[in-house]
């Protein structure tokens, strides 16, 4: 139904734009007057009249009939079924009513029930042609009434350029939208999680097991929500990452940057960059697949017990994803410190070593623990390889060789599978995505903050 | 001033400075210190260079064999009693295959036996040879070859993937035994193995001078602590056998007046590592065969020749599938192409849309600089956050299907859009001003300069952000995971938009999720083909950006 | 020759002589035959220019010319340009700065160098001074390395003026403060020969003044050799004065005989104005 909904609006459009173009030259021929604008524009802005509210009707109705018609639903439902009945149980019989009318009849259901689903069927049917009737009356009445105001001096081009302009707008606000829907989803989840949870408890408690029973008898842990196991998890992997990731970095980059011949510079770099263009699920394989047992062999021929899952592996899989990153954000800030320094410390004397050690990377340092920042919060917000490859069972241990959790895990495994929006495991997940996005945005806010001044310094 | 040069302390006379062998020595350490430097960069790049060999190595050493399939040439009579011609699909295709295959062992008789060595056969075998004959309906009644897939352990050992036997001893426990070895503490009587310990009967450990429920384990804890300096290892309780505390218990119920005395003991070893003790190995049969006979069985088919080793093709077009050797990629092909097609059609108009706006119709307002942090923010935020949106905003509120491709491409795309905003921007921002100003030159209105004569120009570098903008977005997973995008599709059939679907990233996470041994060189080969295909776009984009550079 | 310039160095030097424009000091730099290639383009074509000690030698003539890359021929700051090549024989006190066993630190030492632009690093005042003996190892003491500094301060005749803020940074001077730190800064290695790259033309006159004061005063004690545009201020500070034209060395003489009785054609259109 829909599909043929939008194949006749489109039709429309084009329709549109050719009896409006059509007109126009109509007009032109037997006009004194010069048209204002090329008949195309004309054309284009019957076709904007025609296309935009007939779309702009379909999205609303689509957003709203679902709600609408469940709401119909429920109204419609014998008082004495309905009384008595709490939300879960509401929506477990809404939903077996919706199952049913999509056909999917498992044993005996209710005559109630199949009633219902008569009804919402024949809802549906009859919302589904309100809206194509509807969409394509307005469609029709916006060729109409466009089509009426096409005249020699009509500046068609003007009201299109403003239509063009209008949408770019709104494009725009798409940014601004998904920001706004971040925030506004993880904070509605988070405070419904913390109507059951306190913050105090979240933010400080020390004991981690979100598996609580769903069913009624299921043998679970009782259900804690002391996040620090996980933060600090999520601490140390970062911390091995960085580790491991910034030496390396920072020493390619002042190589490549004042040691290497532009032909070696043209060879590595890129290589380098491949490193940064791997997805993650890539690195995650890699760690259970080489890195790991190659640290636990290590770690065995050395006399230590090293666990498959241990923090080491994730977080040194995930220091050489951020090798690039790190080497080639040092590398912008070291070229960017101008020619006129190095000139400086060469005529003074100075080998290439100690104008790199006590010129150069003291001038770039703002830019360098910039990217350092930003490859930090990457760090704390990196998913895959620590789903694969780090622990799911919350640990408060600053060994690295022991497996931890980070909170992306956790975010994954409560959200991965069954979920019921209102159990505080899932909504756990939300709280602690609120978690990461805050971190994550205020170290970018810093390290861009400092990337930037440090940029003026040199302009 | 000439005073002061003399005077002043530093001031050594210049020539001779240079001439002194301090200042020469002082020259060379600091050459030593530039060239260590050096090192350090050669060294850091040297070792990212080598991680990143390793990386695509052991990617191909364990993806290579999944490019390959061991197979079995069985002679089936596709008997039109029991095919229905009408209807091919239903008949029992299981017995036809495993009836065909048991042809070569005719020896094997007895149930039992056939249940096991009918599982040499995949289990995807029957539709193997029932996709055949929906092919060539024509065939039924003759008798027709067809290869069929062994088991994934059959096909491992086939490919020399798995061996026949394992160490019975994990690692660390041959390392606590090679302790006791060099401590020469092992010694072989009558053919049995035996860890000499001095095992001190602490009267602690005896409640109430009560020999019988005294607790000897702890008593050869004790004694093994004098072994290994890390006592808080228990491995080695593996490596005695189970009744040492008894043996003990045996002594001291023999002869009480040993409680406070430490004696000798022989305490015997477990069965796998008496072996290894006499013998120097102890190896067993690989687990993932049921017996030795499994064993005798492929040989036997290995040597008449029925085993032949054929190109991978399923890898390509089966979909996904519960058996390794059958399992095939090509529902997260189609999956991931969905997901990016929504992905493109929605960041590409919305992403120029925007990048247009902003850079060359904004006025510089707060508002527009408030647009311009959300986007920098955006490119940063964690992809697991936009995960979190997509379930809570398109599937919850928007009341969205799970799974499916629309969702995915709609989140991927709002990762996508900063990318490909950034891009747009720098792409505009290099077309020279003396464009604009030869559009208006000739009357052109704002917008019909940029239509006309700025995008066009921006287009090869606006592409080039767009296609490194959907290779991210091809090797994005959380989001992807997170609403649900990892759903089981053993059928491209009925795939579309708004039907649960895979994509090539969440597929290459449940394979490596799966225990069969299999899947592991699967997930590397799936891995591959993914990075083959980054590996094209980005290729793709060099090349545009190195058109565009030629141009200016 | 290295006798001679030996014995010119400091110690034996009470006098502090004044060099004058008729009294030549003896050579303190000799090039034969000096050429420049950047690639395959050549910059400079076989320049003999002989610079006298304890006097300041200007390089004058139109931009793109080879003044400063003869300049930068003097201390080798062409070894950071890729693809840059010197042939010919400079020698600085008689020995080839080309020669494989004096070594590029040592000679850059033994040859300070001012740029066009003040480029002070951005640390303090006192570190951007304390820089080069610091990697030279000049001072055994830290009380030894503050009189370097102040020292070095007081001859560049910025000591009265950032007394006070001598740890703040060398970035918050005005351009001609910061043009004289780098002079400080040149002078703290107690180099032989100084060379300036048109060291004030990104400075307003009254900073000029100074600075040009400042090399006349420098000329007592040291080798200059400044690279200007402006031929008043050849004029002013030198005493002899090199012409060149499209990498060749035109004409070089005293300062008052090239401004005033020029032999060649073309230093004396350039003199007077007519290209430039």
């Amino acid at each position: 139904m829909l599909s043929y909904l939008i194949l006749v609006l489109l039709l429309l459009i084009l329709a549109g734009f050719a009896l409006g173009h059509r007109k126009a030259l109509a007009v032109g021929a037997t006009s004194d007057v010069r048209m204002h604008s090329l008949a195309g524009y004309h054309g284009w802005y019957v076709a904007a009249l025609v296309g935009i509210p007939s779309f702009v009707l379909v999205l609303l109705w689509l957003l709203f009939q679902g709600p609408v018609v469940d709401w119909l639903l429920i109204g419609s439902l014998p008082k004495e079924g309905v009384d008595g009945l709490d939300k879960g149980q509401l929506d477990l019989l809404i939903s077996q009513i919706k199952s049913v009318a999509a056909g999917n009849i498992f044993g005996d259901p209710d005559a109630v029930v199949l009633e219902a689903a008569d009804r919402y069927n024949r809802w549906n049917t009859i919302a589904d042609w309100a809206l194509f009737v509807l969409a394509v009356a307005v469609a029709l009445a916006g060729i109409a009434l466009a089509q009426q105001r096409i005249s020699a001096r009509f500046r068609a081009r003007n009201t299109v350029e403003l239509v063009m302009s209008g949408l770019m707008i709104a494009c725009s606000l798409i940014a601004i939208l998904t920001t706004f829907g971040i925030v506004a989803s993880l904070l509605y989840e988070s405070l419904r999680f913390f109507d059951k949870v306190s913050v105090a408890e979240f933010l400080t408690g020390l004991n981690w097991e979100p598996q609580i029973p769903i069913r009624e008898g299921q043998v679970t842990a009782g259900g804690a929500f002391g996040a620090i196991p996980v933060f600090a998890g999520t601490l140390l992997i970062a911390l091995i990452a960085m580790v491991v990731a910034t030496p390396i970095g920072l020493f390619a980059a002042v190589y490549l940057t004042e040691y290497a011949s532009s032909k070696f510079r043209s060879v590595i770099k890129p290589l380098l960059e491949i490193l940064a263009g791997i997805p993650t699920v890539v690195y995650g394989f890699f760690a259970v697949l080489t890195v790991a047992p190659a640290i636990r062999n290590i770690g065995q021929a050395m006399g230590f017990e090293i666990a498959p899952n241990s923090a080491f592996a994730a977080g040194a899989v995930m220091g050489i994803m951020l090798i690039p990153f790190i080497s080639s954000l040092s590398d912008d800030a070291i070229a960017s410190v101008p020619q006129s320094m190095r000139d400086g410390s060469y005529a003074l004397g100075a080998t290439k070593g100690e104008t790199i050690t006590k010129v150069l990377l003291p001038s770039a340092l703002p830019g360098i623990m910039g990217g350092v920042l930003l490859a930090a919060s990457r760090a704390i917000g990196e998913t895959m390889i620590v789903v694969m490859a780090a622990g799911i069972i919350a640990s408060l241990t600053f060994n690295p060789f022991e497996p931890v959790t980070t909170v992306t895990v956790q975010i994954m495994t409560l959200l991965t599978g069954d979920t019921e929006f209102d159990n505080p495991k899932t909504l756990a997940a939300f709280a602690l995505g609120l978690v990461l996005f805050l971190s994550t945005l205020v170290l970018n806010i810093i390290a861009l903050r400092i990337v930037q001044k440090y940029r003026e310094q040199y302009e | 001033m000439s005073d002061a040069i003399a005077q002043a302390p530093g001031a050594r006379t210049r020539e001779n400075y240079w001439r002194t062998n301090a200042a020469k020595r002082r020259v060379r350490r600091r050459y030593a210190a530039d060239r260590r430097l050096q090192y350090y960069g050669l060294g850091s790049i040297g070792l990212a260079i080598v991680l990143l060999g390793i990386l695509f190595s052991s990617l191909i050493f364990s993806g290579y064999v999944a490019f390959f399939t061991t197979k079995i040439g069985l002679t089936i009579y596709l008997d039109p009693n029991v095919i229905d011609k009408a209807n091919p699909g239903a008949a029992n295709y299981r017995k036809m295959a495993r009836n065909a295959f048991f042809t070569y062992f005719p020896e094997v008789t007895s149930p039992m036996e056939r249940r096991q060595l009918g599982k040499s056969l995949s289990s995807g075998a029957p539709y193997v040879v029932r996709n055949y004959v929906i092919a060539h309906p024509e065939e039924i009644g003759d008798l027709v070859d067809i290869k069929v897939p062994l088991s994934d352990p059959f096909d491992q050992l086939s490919k020399g993937v798995i061996p026949r036997e394992i160490d019975a001893l994990s690692g660390d426990r041959v390392a606590l035994f090679n302790v006791l070895k060099r401590r020469g503490v092992l010694h072989v009587e009558n053919d049995k193995a035996y860890v000499k310990a001095d095992v001190y009967i602490n009267p602690g450990d005896v409640p109430e001078g009560d020999v019988e429920a005294a607790d000897y384990q702890r008593m050869v804890d004790e004694a093994f602590r004098t072994f290994y300096m890390r006592a808080h290892s228990r491995a080695y309780e593996e490596i005695l056998s189970q009744d040492v505390a008894s043996a003990v218990k045996a002594r001291v119920l023999a002869d009480p007046a040993l409680v406070g005395k430490t004696i000798q003991v022989n305490l015997p070893l477990s069965k796998h590592y008496d072996n290894l003790a006499r013998t120097g190995e102890a190896k067993v049969l690989n687990p993932r065969f049921s017996s030795e006979k499994d064993l005798q069985w492929f040989d036997s088919l290995k040597k008449r020749g029925l085993l032949t080793t054929h190109f991978t093709w399923e890898l390509f077009f089966n979909a996904d599938s519960r058996f390794p050797e059958l399992a095939g990629l090509s529902g997260a092909l189609t999956g991931s192409f969905l997901a990016l097609l929504v992905c493109f059609l929605l960041s590409f108009p919305i992403g120029i849309a925007t990048a247009v706006y902003l850079e060359e119709f904004a006025p510089k307002t707060r508002w527009t600089d408030f647009i311009e942090v959300n986007i920098n923010n955006l490119a940063a935020v964690p992809s697991v956050v936009f995960g979190l949106l997509g379930l809570a905003v398109f599937l919850n509120v928007f009341g969205l299907p799970r799974s499916v491709p629309l969702v995915g491409g709609m989140v991927l795309a709002l990762m996508t859009l900063p990318t490909i905003i950034v891009a747009t921007r720098a792409a505009l921002k290099a077309v020279p001003p003396s464009i604009r100003e030869g559009g208006y030159g000739v009357g052109a209105s704002k917008h019909q300069v940029m239509l006309h004569h700025v995008l066009p120009l921006a287009l090869p570098g606006i592409l080039t952000g767009t296609i490194i903008g959907l290779a991210q977005a091809l090797g994005e997973t959380a989001p992807l995971l997170l609403i649900g995008m990892n759903a089981f599709i053993p059928s491209i059939e009925n795939m579309g938009l708004l039907q649960p679907a895979m994509a090539l990233p969440t597929q290459i996470f449940s394979w490596a999720d799966s225990p069969e041994r299999g899947f592991v060189s699967r997930t590397s080969a799936a891995i591959l083909i993914l990075l083959s295909f980054l590996i094209i776009m980005n290729a793709i984009a060099v090349y545009l950006r190195q058109r565009v550079e030629r141009k200016w | 020759m290295n006798d001679q310039s030996k014995a010119f160095t400091m110690e034996m030097d009470k006098s502090g002589s004044v060099a004058s424009d008729t009294v030549m000091n003896p050579h303190k730099v000799t090039s034969r035959k000096v050429s420049v290639f950047y690639g395959l383009k050549q910059a400079l074509f076989d320049i003999d220019l002989d610079i006298p000690d304890r006097a300041v030698m200007a390089l004058i003539g139109p931009s793109g010319c080879g003044k400063s890359t003869f300049l930068r021929c003097l201390n080798r700051m062409n070894d950071t340009i890729p693809d840059c090549r010197v042939t010919g024989e400079i020698k600085v006190d008689g020995r080839d700065v080309h020669d494989p066993d004096l070594d590029v630190v040592e000679l850059r030492g033994r040859v300070g160098m001012v740029f066009q632009k003040p480029n002070p690093f951005p640390k303090s005042i006192f570190e951007n001074i304390a820089y080069g003996p610091r990697i030279h190892g000049l001072a055994r003491s830290k009380s030894d390395l503050e009189e370097i500094v102040i020292s070095s301060l007081e001859k560049a005749g910025l000591l009265s003026e950032v007394k006070d803020r001598i740890h703040e940074p060398g970035t918050g001077l005005s351009g001609g403060q910061q043009q004289r730190l780098c002079i400080a800064r040149a002078i703290a290695v107690n180099p032989e020969l100084i060379l300036m790259d048109e060291p004030c033309s990104a400075l307003d006159p009254i900073a000029t003044a100074k600075v040009e004061e400042l090399i006349d005063e420098l000329k007592k004690n040291y080798c200059i050799v400044i690279v200007t545009h402006s031929m008043q201020q050849a004029a002013r500070v030198s005493q002899r004065t090199a012409f060149f034209h499209l990498g060749i060395l035109v004409e070089e003489g005293s300062t008052a005989d090239i401004f005033t009785n020029p032999t060649d054609k073309r230093t004396q259109d350039y003199i007077t104005g007519r290209f430039g």
